[in-house]
């Protein structure tokens, strides 16, 4: 294990703890800069889905992760920055490099917006708040029809950046380069947030509204920043989400989704942003998987490739079930665990990430 | 007379989600947990009355296979709180709500499976009859579905305030260590809320599948009926009856007064205004939270 030797109170906040660490992450972004040249048009594409998964998993993080505010409702931003994103291109005349960014606004003012109210609400009851906005925007979709084309849905334009095209079909490469880019800027936007003063405030009412609010936090301007902040990012992964699909309507952003965001980034790992990329893989390559092993399966007893409705959702349900019950800190986690016994090695111990036993007193009668 | 079948059927529909709002409350009550996967034990529940129902599958008599039923899903919500949910004792509300939502993918799942995809109808002798007040006719399975859940409801509030077992389950859930303290066994109590649970969405099965086709995906109507929970106030056994029905009721009425469109969004605009101005529902149970 490398002990770090602090010279600097800047050691504790820098974007790396040593340069063996930055070394690996660089290394990390030029293999993902390559991967166009080592990879097919097919897994590109796959590659970019997972992307954008991860930049809508880290929007949620900020709110779920570091605020501790559950949100079962991100599909809504989602859509909100996707058809923001399309209507001002195809209504105004916007172009993409103006529209993508003003989307992120749009769906963080939405989020901002809509967190005032809900700012008082604690656990379960955001949940189920933020549920009912999902719901909500999925039917207000299809009331504003003649905006939004209703259940028709819309489609979404090659972007188009001082004559350079960006197209899911046409140029997979060129749009994949683009998601990245995107995907990059947003870990360091959300780097400079934990990194600041912005950032403690958000892991202090995470961890104790109360503490934090003596501490001199101001707990409702904290969440509704904390909304906003999430929000946006969501709205940004939307845009690129609408681009990516190439048309969409009311149906690609139900519930299901926002609820699988939230599940996703509990199996990568709560509160860093390794977790919504792990999540992101989970969710992106699962149909993959089963695609593939369905067919090795039937390879090796013979029978024809039967679809099974349900198997993927059924699947990724039990996987979660098993996260929660005997690993509740994700794939993040576990792989934290792994390090820690090999750097320590041969004094790991099992109880080291043992968790807290506590008891559960009520909300209701105190 | 319009109005009046509008309100029957309301508040048959609106009884199917205070039943399924009642296992949410049930189990909050005891164990501080949300239990996501209410809808999906309803549907469960259903299925298996289906199953032993339906000529199709097993044919045996209505009446011998309702309670069959719900033993069979009282004893998968002990196994559940006893093999699964115990492991979670202590942590957050939210881990639980995920856990419950990934249990209600799996188990839509295992009944598509098990009894396929399309929708099928329970064969119930309260299915399509009517009954006639005077000059009023109301559907025989409308009118017993009110009935059965007015008893239950009745019935469950008496256990909860006047009987041994029902004040220990308050205790256990207003303080699990002190209840300790008090000699309870919170861990059997906490499976035995599950189980009473359990059985509950199965009656809200039995019923709903009364009522027309079920299936796999009804377990969704779950997330209205939390919505309907919450309007009536979590934790308050009357409250989930009461959303329940002020959710059934708003229904109908909304796509007969207004337009159809807007008939589904109601319930979720009147859930987003009480959690506005009252959130902790119109029969609110919260006290101000003290360090």
């Amino acid at each position: 294990m490398r002990t770090v030797f602090k010279t600097s109170y800047d050691a504790d906040i820098n974007y790396f703890r040593h340069g063996a660490q930055a070394a690996w992450y660089m290394l990390l972004l030029v293999l993902a800069l390559c991967l166009p040249f080592l990879m097919g048009t097919f897994w590109i594409g796959e590659m970019t889905n997972m992307l954008i998964w991860a930049i809508a998993g880290m929007g949620l993080m900020i709110l779920v992760g570091q605020t501790g505010q559950a949100s079962l409702g991100h599909a809504a931003f989602l859509a909100i920055g996707c058809y923001a994103n399309v209507l001002l291109q195809e209504k105004l005349g916007v172009p993409f490099l103006l529209s993508f960014p003003l989307a992120g606004v749009i769906a963080g003012l939405a989020g901002a917006l809509i967190a005032m109210p809900m700012t008082k609400l604690h656990g379960i009851y955001l949940a189920i708040g933020t549920l009912a906005i999902s719901i909500l925007t999925d039917d207000l979709i299809v009331i504003a029809e003649p905006l939004t084309n209703g259940v028709v849905g819309l489609f979404a334009p090659t972007i188009d950046i001082f004559g350079l095209q960006f197209d899911r079909y046409a140029t997979p490469d060129r749009f994949y380069w683009l998601v990245l880019f995107v995907a990059v800027v947003i870990i360091l936007v959300y780097r400079n947030i934990l990194r600041s003063p912005l950032g403690r405030a958000f892991a202090a009412v995470r961890d104790s509204e109360v503490s934090a609010q003596a501490m001199g936090v101001n707990v409702a301007r904290t969440k509704a920043l904390s909304f906003g902040i999430s929000t946006a990012i969501t709205g940004l992964a939307g845009a690129l989400m609408g681009h990516f699909a190439g048309i969409f309507n009311n149906e690609t952003f139900n519930i299901i989704i926002s609820i699988q965001l939230l599940l996703m980034i509990v199996i990568g790992g709560l509160g860093s942003i390794h977790g919504a990329f792990f999540g992101a893989i989970v969710v992106a390559l699962l149909p993959q998987a089963i695609a593939i092993s369905r067919d090795l399966v039937s390879g090796f007893v013979g029978g024809g490739t039967v679809a099974i409705p349900g198997l993927e959702s059924a699947i990724f349900g039990a996987l979660l079930i098993g996260f929660i019950l005997f690993e509740p800190m994700g794939i993040y986690g576990r792989w934290l665990k792994i390090r820690t016994y090999f750097e320590l090695f041969p004094f790991y111990r099992k109880d080291m990430f043992r968790r807290q036993k506590s008891y559960l007193k009520t909300e209701r009668m105190r | 007379m319009d109005v009046l079948q509008l309100l029957v059927s309301g508040l048959a529909n609106g009884c199917v989600y205070g039943l399924i709002a009642l296992g949410f409350v049930l189990i909050y009550k005891a164990t501080e947990a949300v239990n996501f996967a209410q809808g999906d034990f309803m549907m469960l529940g259903a299925f298996i009355t289906l199953g032993l129902t339906n000529e199709q599958f097993w044919g045996l008599p209505f009446w011998v296979s309702v309670p069959i039923a719900i033993l069979c899903m009282g004893a998968f919500g002990y196994l559940l709180d006893m093999l699964v949910l115990r492991r979670m004792f202590g942590q957050s509300q939210v881990a639980v709500v995920i856990l419950t939502i990934a249990l209600g993918f799996v188990l839509r799942f295992a009944a598509g499976v098990i009894w396929g995809h399309q929708p099928v109808s329970l064969e119930s002798p309260i299915a399509g009859k009517d009954v006639r007040f005077g000059g009023l006719v109301l559907g025989l399975d409308e009118v017993t579905i009110i009935v059965v859940t007015v008893l239950l409801t009745v019935l469950l509030y008496f256990y909860f305030n006047r009987t041994k077992l029902g004040v220990a389950m308050q205790a256990a859930s207003q303080n699990q260590l002190a209840a300790y303290y008090m000699g309870i066994p919170v861990k059997r109590i906490h499976s035995l809320i599950w189980a009473l649970a359990g059985a509950v969405a199965a009656v809200a099965g039995i019923l709903f599948a009364s009522k027309g086709s079920i299936d796999p995906s009804i377990g969704l109507l779950g997330i209205k009926a939390f919505a309907a929970a919450v309007i009536g106030g979590f934790g308050s056994l009357p409250g989930a009856l009461l959303g329940g029905i002020i959710v059934g009721l708003i229904e109908p009425f909304a796509s007969y007064y207004i337009a159809a469109g807007y008939s589904q969004i109601m319930p979720y605009l009147l859930l987003f205004l009480i959690l506005v101005f009252r959130p902790h529902g119109i029969l609110a149970q919260v006290h101000r939270k003290k360090v």
